[in-house]
């Protein structure tokens, strides 16, 4: 297995090592997202005030969305840009080249840019809204711990599964850039992105007869799914449920990556030198 | 058996093509018009284990079609070839792994990592063992004197030692063939000798084949035995470099200075090409005339002071064989 995987690990750590070079652009990330959430806090908050029940309480709408902000950067919101600009320039048939399935380069490429970026980025957002908010005068509006140790260990578990659906997402605007030849054509998947993961309203707030629908789509897994699990709104068979949706989308969107990468590969044309 | 067989491999490229102006822009955005552009056809030979090839012809004629299908990465429109034993657009992945490819114009080295870190991720790449990587490495980093760049990243190296980078990379897996496309380009005199020498050495010392392509007729002259020449997508020419250039230009010019001023010097078997003073140059075809008898002819006859014999330039005989074959770059 390990002999198998050693050239897909390798690429992983050497991209994962370049991508935490970046840290000025993580500490303005940083700041824009702490920015951002205390607004989005705000806003619901006001949303909030005078309704009656709803199915998520606010301390645990305050804290799903300062768990939005702290894994911003593993939605899968555009393809990896040396890859697209690799298309554009024909080195991506370059790489091929290498004894290696392009599809598991390009996703431990992926896995590496979605990890890196967002363990720049999740530690100090929690540092700011979990650890110093609480002694300012916004402390009702503080990132709260997991509701349980089983609920904290099943997040790490679900949050795993995210980063590796998330790259499987990656994967599959990378292909849709080299399959179109145009480096932008991915920026509408961010649409979808945003809304059916639970970014900009939590799932849980949408309609109830949706609800099982909304559990059950690709991008629940991406955010709504483990931060439920995170704060206890989905345990039990629930969570398990939640789990295996993630599980089953990144099964479903391998499969089909690869096959359409290989049909992809096999008509890219590189002319001249 | 030869280890590399290709037969009657065609390549043609679909190229989107549109009318000028605005108005053809648009015209464009409802139909798009192709134009075909045959890169390769017909083109067939085969590489024993051990040879040195070169491959010669115009830009546009096809040398690099051809190393990219041989190497798995561009797959033919017609004809097949094998490389010990595997169609490599086939099995790509297990033919890659067992050849070694370096293009002159592109970079397979990461642009940010020292070099070292770079021949690290290849080695787990290639899943080469660490003893046999250490060996490897220390061979081509004392052959290609790379000890002194190994922890500069590429991208503060000059052209000729990422070339020498770039080789060194291509080898540490132990291909048993390497494709070489424009190696020398834009390399100086001095790396452009050690790097000839280098490719010499290890296709003398380790067997490996060899498949080159060049417009450095010079690197010709020092590496390959054998020459194919491809125009226009065809193969013109498959044979020694000796016999390229006597087919081509079978006369050798003899240069004499003479010691005094001889008027209308006639020699048998020899014609006059030019002269300058006292100095006048002599054609005379080889097969007819060796060159020790003619010499002999003209110190008998005249005073000399210096006298030389040369072959013609190799450009020129190469843009002679294009001219008669019309595969000029168009």
């Amino acid at each position: 297995m390990s002999a198998v995987a050693l050239p897909y690990l390798a690429v992983l750590r050497a991209r994962f090592a370049l991508m935490l070079q970046y840290r000025t652009a993580a500490w303005a990330g940083v700041a824009t997202q702490f920015w951002f959430g205390a607004i989005r806090v705000m806003t619901l908050a006001a949303f909030y005030v005078g309704t009656g029940r709803q199915p998520l309480n606010l301390p645990q709408v305050v804290t799903y969305i300062w768990l939005g902000q702290a894994f911003l950067a593993m939605l899968p919101w555009a393809a990896d840009a040396e890859i697209a600009a690799g298309v554009e320039s024909g080195n991506v048939g370059y790489e091929r080249l290498r004894p290696v399935d392009t599809y598991f380069l390009w996703f431990a490429r992926a896995l590496a840019w979605r990890v890196a970026n967002t363990s720049l980025r999740a530690g100090p957002v929690f540092v700011l809204a979990a650890v110093l908010l609480p002694f300012t005068a916004m402390a009702a509006w503080r990132w709260r711990l997991p509701a349980d140790s089983a609920a904290a260990a099943l997040f790490v578990l679900s949050i795993a599964l995210t980063a590796v659906l998330s790259s499987a997402m990656t994967v599959l605007l990378n292909i849709v850039v080299a399959a179109g030849r145009t480096p932008r054509v991915a920026s509408f998947a961010m649409a979808f992105v945003n809304l059916f993961s639970g970014l900009i309203i939590p799932l849980a707030l949408f309609p109830d007869w949706a609800q099982s629908a909304l559990l059950w789509q690709p991008f629940a897994g991406l955010a709504d799914i483990p931060y439920r699990i995170y704060f206890g709104a989905l345990s039990g068979g629930k969570a398990a449920e939640g789990i295996a949706a993630q599980a089953m989308w990144i099964v479903l969107l391998t499969l089909f990556g690869r096959w359409w990468l290989n049909r992809v590969m096999a008509r890219i044309d590189m002319q001249g030198s | 058996m030869a280890q590399i067989t290709v037969e009657n491999l065609g390549k043609i490229y679909r190229v989107a093509a549109r009318d000028p102006g605005l108005a053809g822009a648009f015209r464009g955005l409802f139909r798009r018009r192709h134009n075909e552009v045959v890169a390769l056809d017909q083109v067939s030979f085969s590489l024993e284990r051990g040879e040195l090839l070169g491959f010669i012809g115009p830009n546009g004629a096809g040398k690099s079609t051809t190393i990219k299908i041989l190497s798995g990465i561009l797959r033919p429109s017609a004809g097949r070839c094998e490389v010990d034993g595997l169609v490599p657009w086939e099995s790509r992945i297990a033919h890659v792994a067992r050849i070694g490819v370096v293009f002159g114009q592109r970079t397979q080295l990461w642009w940010d990592l020292p070099i070292v870190e770079s021949f690290e991720l290849l080695r787990d790449i290639y899943r080469v063992g660490q003893a046999d990587y250490l060996r490897m490495k220390d061979r081509l980093v004392d052959m290609l004197k790379l000890s002194p760049v190994l922890d500069t990243p590429l991208r503060q190296l000059s052209l000729g030692q990422r070339m020498r980078c770039e080789i060194a990379a291509a080898l540490l897996h132990r291909p048993r063939v390497l494709f070489l496309d424009e190696p020398t380009i834009g390399l100086d005199a001095v790396s452009k000798l050690a790097l000839r020498d280098f490719v010499k050495e290890l296709n003398r010392d380790e067997g490996v084949t060899v498949l080159l392509t060049t417009h450095d007729m010079h690197d010709i002259e020092a590496l390959a035995r054998r020459v194919i020449i491809i125009g226009n997508g065809k193969v013109l020419r498959d044979s020694s470099f000796e016999a390229m250039r006597n087919e081509v230009l079978g006369e050798r010019r003899l240069i004499v200075d003479f010691a005094d001023d001889v008027g209308d010097v006639t020699v048998e078997g020899a014609e006059i090409r030019s002269r300058d003073g006292r100095t006048v140059e002599f054609g005379f075809d080889r097969a007819k005339t060796a060159a020790h008898t003619l010499i002999a002819r003209v110190a008998a006859a005249h005073e000399v002071a210096d006298m030389r014999v040369e072959d013609p330039k190799i450009e020129e005989v190469i843009a002679r064989f294009y001219a008669m074959h019309g595969a000029v770059d168009a």
